[in-house]
């Protein structure tokens, strides 16, 4: 019979040792995966973004106001139609999205009962899993031709429909992150403000949400970044016309718009658009990452303790 | 009679006006949840009905055609179908070893925090960004084209943070005393991982793996970035086979609409089976998560 000594001599020896040893270094190379995608992208965006910026300038790029990419004989490349749609659409999406999503986190946060807020809350948020092509095909075949009823001066395309529909999208994002911020409020805090005499809704907005306020700011924050980023939604319902307006009725392109115009139409490798290309999803790709560090330096700076 | 400091008829009114403020607002923010709600059952009706008389079994089965009455999705499910056994393994093996890795292995410190920060940034950038990383590095630097093992590598990276963050939370939830005992009893670490370790959050791991490939169905903007057509393609039978997808199809079927009306009405047809296998899947994984959901 073999001495436990000898076993563990035994297993030190064999291949279980060699097992044990290459086990975290393969495990380290999967999660380097990850570090590697993020170097894959700004790799080559970067890249491709320089080769444009050598054939067009900054000057031109964000400060000209004309975005003609297939015109033949004078093209010209500037990025403010697109900031001014998807800067347009956001805050439409936003104007839905705050509103709705904060007052439906105060509703299941504060005045629903467990039973309620159990039922509710998974069916609002139903909404995030529904892909955003079906929302594209909702804002174009039911929210348009519904809204020119009301307004017939918008056009078919326009940027109002899928900013409202894209608010629609993110009401579950802000109302289940601003619904977590508030629930985390201790309740020491809400009954201390209730044996003083104030009602509910007195202790909903002068102690929970101030509270809560790093949680319910970081999720509008997340809900921009996601309205910027968002594509299908504006590719289908707000047309390809590159305009530098504010007018709501028309036609407009935002960058993700741009980027599906761009991949899908047949911009060979090498030519100016092909870079332009890359150069709008650097700047998408820089804004929502800015953004997406805001919200979490601010949930984690102004993280309240109790 | 001594003076009266206190207005009893002002202070009855005041209470009365904010008990009544409370109330009323309680039913606007009632009204508020309920819009999300409303808005879902206009947009279900609606796909519903645009669908009706057009999901027939002739359109599942058959082929694009570039008539509307002949044509059928069955090139997009069986690609939707290649997309999910790309998807699936890559991203279950991916991101259940970088989950070990994060949660068993590594020393909490800077490599460990940078990798995380990392991830969760990765899950915040936006999907077509993901597609022109496909389109530069597997399409055209790799040469795979806008083929399926293309398409399906892209979908794995772009939701390989959601499975990451599942099988995270899943391993943290593993009881310490657990992975004591098999320790206590002589298993190495690695034994102890793969005999207890992973069995015990495999629920957890599979919930988030199966929410992570019905995102992978449902994502459009990647797969057009990369040039995946919807023309009449033929049903792909290898790996780097074009292919086209079910939201490719209702996105090209949407815009061509304007062209011809019936297309909105085969768009319809195949957003309500797209629907039909995500419901399926969150079912799936809302059965896995009760049924094996244990607390330690």
């Amino acid at each position: 019979m073999s001495s436990v000594k000898d076993l563990i001599a035994k297993n030190q020896k064999g291949g279980r040792h060699k097992l044990e040893k290459a086990v975290p270094v393969g495990l380290f190379l999967a999660a380097i995966i990850s570090v590697l995608t993020t170097v894959g992208i700004v790799g080559t965006l970067i890249y491709e973004t320089v080769l444009f910026f050598s054939e067009i300038s900054f000057r031109e790029f964000f400060f000209s106001t004309e975005l003609q990419p297939l015109n033949r004989s004078n093209p010209q490349f500037s990025i403010l139609p697109l900031l001014s749609a998807t800067i347009l659409s956001s805050l439409i999406a936003m104007l839905v999205a705050i509103p709705v999503g904060l007052t439906t986190a105060i509703f299941l946060s504060e005045y629903a009962s467990e039973k309620v807020r159990r039922t509710l809350k998974p069916m609002v948020e139903v909404l995030a899993g529904i892909p955003t092509i079906v929302y594209g095909f909702f804002a174009f075949t039911f929210v348009t031709p519904f809204l020119r009823e009301i307004f017939p001066i918008l056009e078919r395309t326009n940027i109002l429909s899928p900013g409202i529909v894209m608010g629609i999208m993110i009401i579950p994002m802000v109302a289940s992150l601003s619904e977590d911020a508030m629930t985390s409020v201790p309740n020491a805090m809400r009954e201390g403000a209730l044996a003083m005499g104030a009602t509910k809704l007195e202790v909903t907005f002068r102690v929970v949400i101030p509270a809560a306020i790093s949680g319910i700011i970081a999720s509008f924050v997340l809900g921009i970044s996601r309205a910027i980023g968002e594509t299908m939604i504006v590719t289908i319902a707000s047309g390809s016309n590159k305009n530098l307006t504010w007018d709501v009725t028309q036609s407009m392109q935002t960058m993700t718009a741009y980027i599906v115009e761009v991949t899908s139409g047949d911009a060979g490798a090498g030519t100016t658009i092909y870079y332009s290309l890359y150069a709008v999803a650097f700047t998408l790709f820089v804004f929502t990452l800015a953004m997406n560090m805001l919200a979490r330096y601010i949930t984690k700076r102004y993280r309240e303790v109790y | 009679m001594a003076t009266e400091y206190i207005n009893l008829e002002r202070v009855k009114e005041r209470m009365e006006k904010r008990l009544l403020l409370n109330k009323a607002l309680k039913y606007v923010f009632l009204a508020s949840t309920l819009f999300g709600l409303v808005v879902l059952a206009v947009l279900l009706s609606d796909v519903i009905v645009d669908s009706w008389g057009f999901l027939t079994s002739d359109f599942l089965t058959g082929l694009l055609s570039t008539s509307a009455e002949r044509a059928g999705i069955r090139g997009a499910i069986v690609g939707t179908v290649w997309l999910m056994i790309i998807v699936g393994p890559v991203t279950m093996t991916l991101g259940v070893l970088t989950a070990i890795y994060l949660e068993e292995y590594a020393k909490k410190g800077k490599v460990h925090s940078f990798i995380q920060t990392n991830i969760s940034n990765l899950a915040g950038v936006p999907s077509i960004v993901f597609g022109l990383l496909g389109l530069t590095v597997f399409a055209r630097t790799l040469g795979l084209g806008n083929g399926v093992l293309a398409g399906g590598l892209t979908m794995s990276l772009l939701v390989l943070p959601i499975v990451v963050v599942a099988a995270q939370e899943a391993i943290r939830a593993v009881p310490s005393h657990l992975r004591e005992a098999s320790l206590g009893m002589g298993a190495t670490k690695w034994q102890t991982v793969k005999n207890v370790v992973l069995p015990t959050s495999l629920p957890g791991i599979l919930t988030g793996a199966i929410l992570a490939l019905s995102r992978a169905i449902g994502e459009t903007a990647p797969l057009i970035a990369l040039g995946i057509p919807a023309l009449l393609i033929p049903v792909p039978t290898n790996l780097t086979d074009s292919f086209t997808a079910l939201p490719v199809q209702v996105y090209y079927w949407t815009v061509d609409s304007v062209l011809t009306a019936e297309y909105a009405n085969l768009a319809a047809a195949t957003i309500v089976v797209l629907l039909v296998i995500l419901f399926l899947m969150n079912s799936v994984a809302i059965i896995i998560r009760n049924k094996f959901q244990k607390r330690y």
